[in-house]
This record gives C-alpha cells, structure tokens and sequence, in this order.
C-alpha cells in the first residue's frame, strides 16, 4: 500500500500540547552527530563542484571592469582561441544574484553594465584552465553611461525614503530635551560579504526533452528553480535543482546567482553539460553583500535610566532595481519600551555590487548599533550596563502593544551575567603589561519566523525514511530533521534516512532567516503525527495513548513490533505547514545576552577578545551540537563585525578592492577565544508545534556591540565606526593622552 | 593561466641554463607565483621547477654563520634548533607569516622574491605600474591602508609583504646567487631596488639568476625581538613590523639592528636610526628620536596616514622591551 495522505497546519494560535515533550525516543535535543558528518570529512559528500557529467565543458565568466552600456566585445577572437568552444553573450544572463525568496528572474544584463564587476559574459572551453584565460583576455567594450555616485552618503546620491519603513510616534525631540540623559550619536557598519567557504558553482544539463537538471549551490531551492525558469523561459516543471551538499550560504545563496544562469545557458546552446565555478574573487562581487550602514541613534532616559525616547534613523545603499534593503532597525521596532519613537529607513541608490540579505539582515548590523549607543547611554547616566537593559525590558510590543510570544531578554541577561561572573568597573582600571583589560555586554535579539513548508516521511516496518527539498548549509538539517523523525516514530535514528535538496521532493522552507530547522521540522513532525494517527486506528487506540520506541508499538503493555504492524508496506504522510495568524497576532523573537572580555594594546590599539560567553534563548533546542555551533558561528561573526570584517569599495568606482580571503579580514583561530554557549530551557507554544525557534543567526545580533562595548571599558575609546581596527583604536588612545 | 612551458631542473647548473631567457620564471613553493599567474598578473612563458634541487639544507659556515639553501622551508627554518637558539629573531618572523599550510610549502628563495600585496596589483581591470609599465598606479588615490610610507615613489607604493626578510635585514644577511656562468653574493640590503620610475623591477638579480642560498653572518647576540602588527591576530600581513637585535652594555645600547616590514618597498633598515641609538642610556626620549629620524621622510597617502603613528609607538614598545632590566 502507498497511498499518501497529508496532514495540514495552518498556524493559527497556539500549540499548547507539546506533544513531542510526551515522546519516548530520547534522541530530539541530544547532541546527535550529523548523520552526513562522515562523507564530509571523507570528501565523499558531492558538492555542486564535483559533479562530472560526461563530456562536460567548462564555464567561466567575464568581468565588466567599468559601467556602461555594452557596444560590442572580441568575442570571434575569443572564439578562435584554444579550446574555446562558445562565447555566451546572452541577453538573459543576470546583473547579480536574485534576492531571497524573489521566486522570479532578477535583474538581467540587457546590454548594460551597472556596477564594476558585473559578469557580461561567459566563455566556455574544454578545459577549465582554456575557459579560465579566455574569459580574461576577452575585452567588452563598454560606453560610459553618465556620472554615477558609489557612496552612499554622497550628497549627490539619489536617496529613497519608503513611506511603510518610517515610523513616528510621541514626541522624541520633547523627550529629548526633557531627559536626564540623553545620546545622539552616528554608527557605520561597513559593506560585508558572507564569504562562504564553498564558492558559488553549478553544473548544467539538459535532456532531450528540454528539461534542465542543475547541481548547484543553493539555499532556497523552491525558489531557485522558479527563478531560474522565469529566467530561462521555460516552465518550472522543467527545471531540476539538487543541492544536496552546500558550504555555507549565510544568505549569499538564497537567490539564483549568475553562475547558474550562465551554466543553464552555456549547456542549452552547446547541448553538453557545463560547469561554472566561481573564482573567489567573482564571490565577492557577484553575490549580494550586506550593505554598509549609517545609523543615527538618539536615546532619551530619565534620571533612573528608564528610556523616554528611542530613534534609529538609517541610511543603506543598493543598486537601482532592487527591491531589498538592508532592515536596520528590525529589532529596534520592539527590542526596548520607551513611549517616543522615530524609526527612519533611507536607501540610496548607488553603484557598488547589489546588497542582499547576509546572516541576519538587519539584526546583525542594527542591533550591534543599538546595543553600543545603550551602552554608552548607561554610561552617561551613571548606571551598570546591564542593570539599565534589566530597566528597560518590554512587556509587551512597544509599538503596537502585540504581546510577545515569549520574553525571555530578562531571563537571559540575568543567567548570562551570573554564568560571565559580570562585574562592572569604570574604564582603564584593569591593566596586564601594555594591555588594558575590559568586560562589555550586549543584549541579542533576532525576529522569528516561520515559512510554508512542506515534507514527506515514508514508514516502513524497519524504519523510516524523510524528504523534502529541504537544504543543509552546514547547518545540521540531516541531523535534525532525523531526529524529528526518529522521536516521534519511535526509532534510532540509524534507522531513519532523510533525503535532501531535490526540487523533484516536496517544497519544504529551505535555508534562510534561521526559518529552516523550525518550518521544515514542524512539516516532518505533521508527517510523522498523521503516520501515529495512522498507526493508532490500526491498533485501535488513541495517538495520545500510543508510545513508539525502538520500533515498537506500545500501548497498555502491549508492544507490537512495526515490523509485524506494517508487513511489507510502506506507508507515506505528507507534512504541511502553512504560516498563519500566529505569526501576526504576537511578537515571536528569540532572545540573548552576550558577555565578553578584551585585551587593548596601548601601544598600537590592537584588540584581543579574551572571552567571551553567551546566553541564549530559541524555543525547544533540536539538537544541542548544532545549535551550539550555531551560536559559535554567530558569535565568531561578531568578532568580525567588531573588530576585522569590511568589504572596501574604491572612492572613484565602487569596485570591491579586497575580494580575497588573504584581504577580506574573516576572524582566523587565534581571533578566538573559548567560546561559552548556553541555551535557557524554553517551549515557545506560538512558534509551532515543536515549540522550536530559530537559532541560526541570533548571536550575531549583539555579539559585536558587547566586544566594542568591551573596549570602551578596557581603554576609554569608543568606537562608532566599525570594524573596531586598530589604527581608529591607537587614534582614540592618542587622543586621552 | 597562460600556457607556459615547463621543465624541471636537476641541478642547479641545469637549471640556470634552462632559464635563459626573459619570459622564464623558477617555480619553488608556488604559493605566490601560482596565484598570481592564474590572475595572469604574471605570465611567465616557461616555468623551470627547481624543487628537485639540492638546496633544502641548513648548514654551518666556516665564520660561525649558517648557510640556509633556497629551498628550506619556512616551516624547516623556524623551527631548526640553531636558528631558534642563536637567531631567534629569524624564527620569530618566519612564524608570524602566512599560515602553517602556506608555510611548509614556501621556501627561503621564494619568500625573498615574492610580490606585493597591492590589491591593484592583484587586479588587471585596474592600472599598476609594477603589474603595467607606464599603464599609472591606481593605489595612490585610491585604496593604500596597507601600503608604503617610505621609499616609494610617484609611480609606485608598493610594499614588500615578507616578515622573513625583515629578520634577515636586521641580522644583515646576505644572498648567494648562481647566474650564467658565475655566482656572486649580494648583502641583503643592496638586494631590493627602491621603485622609482620602474616599480616592475625590484631586485638587482639578472634575468634568469637563481638565489641558492641565504648567508646569515655569525650570531648577533643580544635581545631579539620580532613584533608584527595586523589587522589579525594571525594570518594577515604586517601593517607595521619591527626586528629588533639589541644589546645593552653597562647602562648603554651597545648594540641596535633594526629592521621594518610593512613601511616601504624593501625591508627598510636605517643606519642613522642605529647610530642614534647606540651609545646611548634607553630612554623613552632617545626611542623618540629614533623614531622621528626614522620617519623624517615617511609620506601617508591617505588610508595609509595611522602607519607613521603606529610605526613611532611599536619602535618605542620593542626598544623598551629591548632594554629592559630583566625579562
Ligand atoms: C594567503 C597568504 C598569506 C601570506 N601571508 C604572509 C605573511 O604574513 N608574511 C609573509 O612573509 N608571507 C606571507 N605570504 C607569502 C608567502 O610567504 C610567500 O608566498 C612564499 O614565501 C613564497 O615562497 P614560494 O617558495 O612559494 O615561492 P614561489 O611562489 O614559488 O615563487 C615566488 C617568486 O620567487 C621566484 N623564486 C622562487 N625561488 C627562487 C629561487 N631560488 N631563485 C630565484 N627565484 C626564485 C619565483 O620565480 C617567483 O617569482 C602569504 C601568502 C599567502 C598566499
Ligand atoms: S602601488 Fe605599485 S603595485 Fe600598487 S597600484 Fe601602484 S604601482 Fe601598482
């Protein structure tokens, strides 16, 4: 017997059951290893790169060195060059990567270049090395198309002001005044690249029937394959994705980018399979960057420390025709209650590589903004940085007065103090020879969401098999999504297979937003609930009376073994998650609380982060190992937000000038120290039935702010333009003297 | 890549010949040379391999020095138990280079000669005259927080990224070169050519000249210090590096070798900065001095202006630390 049948949730209210609390298994929550852990480290895992088709060619893109409009290039020469087998000058190509979750084509090339760095075309040769000269002797002539402004605080910037992302409430210029204390101080974060240790490929092939099978790698496969046919012009049915290995995306691979394009393209025209692998350097610029930020921050408080006023004003920068900009002030509409509130959200409009969502797009940069401004507030009122948080908890929506699903910001700063050991001195107190020392904390906090999803799990009497185009970015969906499975069907996880990234299996959320462990897990977990009910009415009891464990059925003292409850067939339940009101009707956050302590060289401004702890808050914890990489994850990207990570643009151009790793300052081991993770035990009944939250990206919301927050309180200089390096460090410490 | 020719020499007479003409290039560790040829910012229409040479020892000389072959190892060499002894200084900036992986492949020739780190240079969309004669240098105007402050010249910024030979600078070694015919030893210091207006010519090495080995001149004593400064704790270039050898007699500096990375387009040594110090009682005055003699014609672009600042106080910390009483 096969039949199918589904199970949906359209997620309304609450789920107080907490059915999988009253499962047996004991494998959810566990550290489980990652199931694919050792075809990883034995190289075994395919990845987009690595597959071989037979006669395949090979692709690589050429780089428009200026803007304009393209007049023509020496593709005939390039053509007559060894080994080359096509010049791919296509009109379809794109200008950058689609936005996450765009579902349709981005921006395509025609015939214009609009930022330096834009592939224009695609040279495909026999070799890979063929391919790889021929694209770089290619010469695109290009017509310069006007001026153009690449910063975007460039007073001649063409600078948009969306209606829907201004906010004002109250009076914050009277509440400014009025105050006891008050700050208004200007941050910059700097342009970002999620620098993904597996570089952007994929591997094209078309059968005789027009269908396009593409290995890439991608995080949102539904809405790749959408993307990619709306590019090409051919029906969704037709296109294939597989993804089933990615090394890392960080957002960088939510939207089709160019490679897959120029891939699908090259293998229509040549009717032979073709890869496209990205050099490093092309990573940097053709996928979508965070952008930088310029973030003014006014903060009002009374004598207490209670704040009256909060304002976040923010400049981002894109590129003409993309509608995403980068969410500043997110966690700002809801992290702290004060009665007067202006949020200002302003894109320019400029010439630098598209912006996109990179590692929490928003939260990351804002909240790291916001926590150093609340810091240095408290520090003008006289009152200990976390004692002024503890003040200023919401107890419910500021703005809108939505309760929150759960408020856990209290909880974690409270735990996360008492585990740091938080004690809170004035500045330049603590010195070891030439270094100062100095403790900062921050508050984290991140939006959480979830997205449709959809999941097949197949039972069978000796186990149970999932799957759905669900995709693994490293972060631990195989092992998760196992666990999930394997609690609630009552097996070792050995015994359960989970089958991911395949556009032909059931849509399931995909990788992004810290959305994908939540969304997907809930539809495994209604496909697994719709196989007990299953089981139940055939033994005849109630699912809530039911115990799977070990592969058995047990009820009242009664165990049948699967194997004899199923015979030979295969039973398959399909999960289906449909975000609802729940998702509108409270604020649904995670929550943490980031302690650290640095080292300050008082000779050159060098900084070390000599600790650094964290205290989290995420719903139900799937699986303690990944979420605790996770948060390390986050963290060490705090350390890079503060101290080492920014993409430079040159003045005259906006090109990228440091797009390699020896350049682009990714914190290396030794910018490391133990890192403390920490999980507060929690059941979020309006997140899902799983009461699972995101967990992905929270520690990047804050991390940063508590180590510049750190080196304020080591040496007395406060840094508001990040990364903290040290030359802007020794200029403070010239400055005191 | 450009397609090149390749051959792999046997010895070193082998390959000196084989290197004959302009467009040749030796390939040691291949960890600078390789990266750049696949961006063809270098296109060398022959490769001689020379890494079945015989040049991989390290060995005693008859004045008390060490012969280091050309094709040691970083790794082999920082970690060889006479250099660590007796020129720990050596040591010290071999380890604070590259990356462990980088570095049991790099060897002692290749680290001399490898190029700048010039993001422009890097880029063939953008003019460099060190990459282009003639084509201009985009880095001047454009972005140079890692480039030079002394030596340079209206046509080029460039610096020399070796940490290595910063150390060997200091401990005044020289380089035993093999040419066509006859070799000849050259002192590290007339080794590297400032860039004037031929920024794509760095050292005095003849085409086809290969380096066989390093001579560091008998221990130097002293306290010795290597210390970098970066944009990370490890695995970046020095913004700013000092090797210092110091000794201190009777109250005095009996003894100031020092070498910058991270300033100029050679490994900068600066006799009169030396002479400043020597005889002299330590004090923070006196490494003052020293510092402003050593920067009376340093030159920021820009994004490189903090290097002169930063280069003063880290001169002062490693001669403090150099003089100090007890260690
Ligand atoms: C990411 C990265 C980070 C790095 N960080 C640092 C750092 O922090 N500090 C540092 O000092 N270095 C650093 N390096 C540079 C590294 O030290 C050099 O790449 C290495 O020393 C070069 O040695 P090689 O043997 O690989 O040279 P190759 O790449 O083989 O050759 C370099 C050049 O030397 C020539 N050559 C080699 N041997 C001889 C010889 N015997 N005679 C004549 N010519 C010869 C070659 O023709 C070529 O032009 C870094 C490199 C990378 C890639
Ligand atoms: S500084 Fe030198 S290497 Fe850099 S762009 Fe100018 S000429 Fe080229």
């Amino acid at each position: 017997m096969t039949l199918e049948t589904t199970r949906r949730l359209k997620h309304d209210t609450p789920d107080t059951d907490r059915r999988l609390d009253g499962m047996a298994q004991g494998v959810l929550g566990t550290g489980m290893d990652r199931p694919e852990g050792p075809l990883k480290v034995a190289g075994r895992a395919t990845y987009a790169a690595e597959a071989h088709p037979e006669a395949m060619a090979e692709g690589y893109l050429v780089r428009a060195a200026t803007i304009g409009r393209i007049t023509g290039s020496n593709g005939d020469a390039i053509r007559a060059m060894p080994g080359v087998i096509e010049v791919i000058e296509d009109e379809r190509m794109i200008r950058n990567a689609a936005q996450g979750m765009a579902g349709e084509s981005p921006v395509q090339k025609q015939g214009q270049v609009w930022y330096v760095g834009q592939p224009v075309a695609c040279v495909v040769a026999e070799s890979f090395e063929q391919a790889r000269h021929a694209a770089q002797a290619m010469l695109v002539t290009i017509e310069p198309d006007g001026t153009h402004v690449f910063d975007a605080e460039d007073p001649a910037a063409e600078v948009e002001k969306p209606k829907q992302k201004q906010l004002d409430q109250g009076d914050l210029e009277g509440a400014m005044s009025a105050a006891a204390f008050s700050l208004d101080a200007t941050y910059h974060t700097p342009s970002m690249s999620s620098a993904a240790m597996e570089p952007h490929a994929s591997v094209a092939q078309w059968d005789e029937d027009g269908a396009l099978t593409l290995r890439g790698s991608y995080q949102l496969l539904k809405f790749n394959k959408a993307e990619l046919a709306d590019v090409l012009g051919v029906a969704p049915e037709k296109v294939r994705i597989l993804s089933p290995y990615v090394g890392g995306g960080f957002g960088s691979k939510l939207g089709l980018a160019p490679e897959a394009v120029a891939a699908a393209l090259a293998a229509q025209a040549l009717g032979r399979p073709v890869r496209v692998v990205l050099h490093r350097r092309q990573v940097f610029e053709t996928v979508t960057r965070r952008s930088e930020t310029r973030q003014r921050i006014r903060l009002a408080c009374d004598a207490e420390g209670k704040l009256s006023a909060i304002g976040h004003e923010n400049l981002v920068s894109q590129l003409p025709g993309e509608v995403f900009s980068e969410p500043v002030a997110q966690g700002t509409h809801f992290q702290y209650a004060a009665p007067n509130r202006v949020i200002g959200h302003e894109i320019a409009r400029i010439r630098r590589p598209a912006a996109g969502s990179v590692r929490a797009p928003g939260e990351a940069v804002g909240v790291t903004a916001f926590e150093i401004a609340i810091d240095e507030l408290a520090k003008k009122a006289g009152i200990d940085p976390l004692e002024f948080r503890l003040r200023n908890v919401p107890d419910k929506h500021p703005e809108n007065g939505k309760p929150f699903s759960s408020s856990t910001m209290e909880a974690t700063l409270r735990e996360g103090a008492k585990r740091f050991g938080w004690t809170h001195t004035p500045p330049r107190q603590r010195r070891d020879g030439e270094w100062w020392i100095g403790t900062g904390m921050a508050g984290a906090v991140r939006v959480n969401m979830m997205i449709e999803a959809m999941a097949r799990v197949v039972l069978t009497g000796q186990g149970a098999r999932v799957e759905c185009d669900m995709t693994d970015i490293g972060t631990g969906s195989y092992a998760i999504l196992t666990q999930v499975a394997a609690e609630m069907l009552g097996f070792a996880p050995d015994r359960v297979e989970t089958v991911l990234g395949d556009t032909d299996l059931p849509p399931a959320s995909g990788s992004g937003g810290s959305f994908g462990a939540a969304s997907t897990s809930t539809a495994v977990y209604l496909a697994c609930m719709e196989l007990r009910e299953r089981l139940a009415a055939k033994l005849g009891v109630k699912e809530t009376e039911l115990t799977l464990k070990d592969g058995l059925a047990i009820h009242e003292n009664r165990k049948t073994p699967l194997a004899e409850l199923l015979g030979e067939e295969e039973w398959r339940a399909l999960g289906h998650l449909q975000p609802g009101k729940a998702g509108q009707e409270v604020r649904q956050a995670t929550w943490g609380a980031i302690f650290a302590e640095v080292a300050v060289s008082d000779v050159t401004g060098e900084t070390r982060v000599r600790r650094m702890d964290g205290t989290f808050a995420a719903g139900r914890i799937l699986n303690l190992k990944t979420a605790r990489s996770q948060c390390h994850g986050g963290m060490i990207w705090g350390i890079g937000l503060a101290l080492t990570e920014a993409m430079e643009h040159d003045p005259r151009d906006g090109h990228m000038v440091n797009r390699d790793l020896a350049e682009y300052h990714l914190p290396v081991n030794l910018d490391v120290p133990q890192l403390g993770v920490h999980f507060l035990e929690e059941r979020d009944d309006w997140a899902n039935p799983l009461q699972a939250k995101g967990i992905g990206e929270l520690a990047i919301c804050g991390s940063g702010a508590a180590v510049i927050n750190a080196i304020e309180n080591a040496c007395g200089v406060r840094v508001r333009r990040l990364p903290a390096t040290l030359d802007q460090v020794m200029d403070g410490l010239i400055a005191q003297g | 890549m450009r397609a090149f020719d390749y051959v792999r020499a046997g010895d070193t007479a082998e390959a000196v010949r084989e290197a004959g003409g302009a467009e040749t290039r030796f390939i040691a560790g291949g960890t600078n040379l390789l990266d750049l040829m696949k961006l063809e910012v270098m296109a060398p229409g022959k490769l001689v391999d020379i890494n079945r040479l015989d040049l991989g020892g390290i060995e005693a000389t008859g004045e008390g020095g060490l012969r280091i072959g050309a094709l040691v190892t970083n790794s082999d060499l920082a970690a060889d138990a006479r250099v660590r002894r007796d020129w720990p200084v050596l040591s010290r900036a071999l380890l604070a280079g590259a990356s462990g992986q980088l570095r049991n492949k790099a060897t002692t020739g290749g680290n001399l000669l490898q190029r700048t780190r010039c993001y422009y240079f890097y880029d063939r969309g953008e003019p460099c005259n060190k990459r282009e004669p003639g084509s201009g240098c985009a880095a001047k105007d454009g972005m140079n927080r890692i480039l030079a402050i002394l030596g340079t010249s209206e046509h080029c910024i460039a610096t020399h990224p070796s940490d290595m030979a910063v150390a060997m600078r200091a401990l005044g070694a020289r380089v035993e070169v093999e040419g066509q015919g006859s070799g000849r030893e050259i002192a590290l210091e007339d080794f590297y050519r400032l860039p004037g207006d031929t920024p794509h010519i760095e050292t005095v090495l003849e085409p086809g000249e290969l380096i066989t080995a390093v001579i560091l001149p008998p221990p130097a004593g002293g306290r010795q210090i290597y210390r970098k400064v970066r944009d990370r704790s490890s695995y970046a270039f020095a913004l700013v590096s000092v090797a210092a050898v110091v000794a201190v007699e009777n109250g005095r500096i009996a003894k100031a070798q020092l070498a910058f990375g991270g300033l100029g387009p050679m490994p900068w040594r600066d006799a009169d900065v030396e002479d400043a110090l020597v005889g002299e009682t330590p004090s923070a005055a006196l490494f003052d001095r020293a510092g402003d003699i050593l920067l009376a014609e340093a030159k920021g672009y820009g994004g490189n202006d903090f290097k002169i600042p930063l280069t003063r106080r880290t001169l002062a910390a490693v001669l403090t630390q150099a003089t100090e009483d007890d260690q």
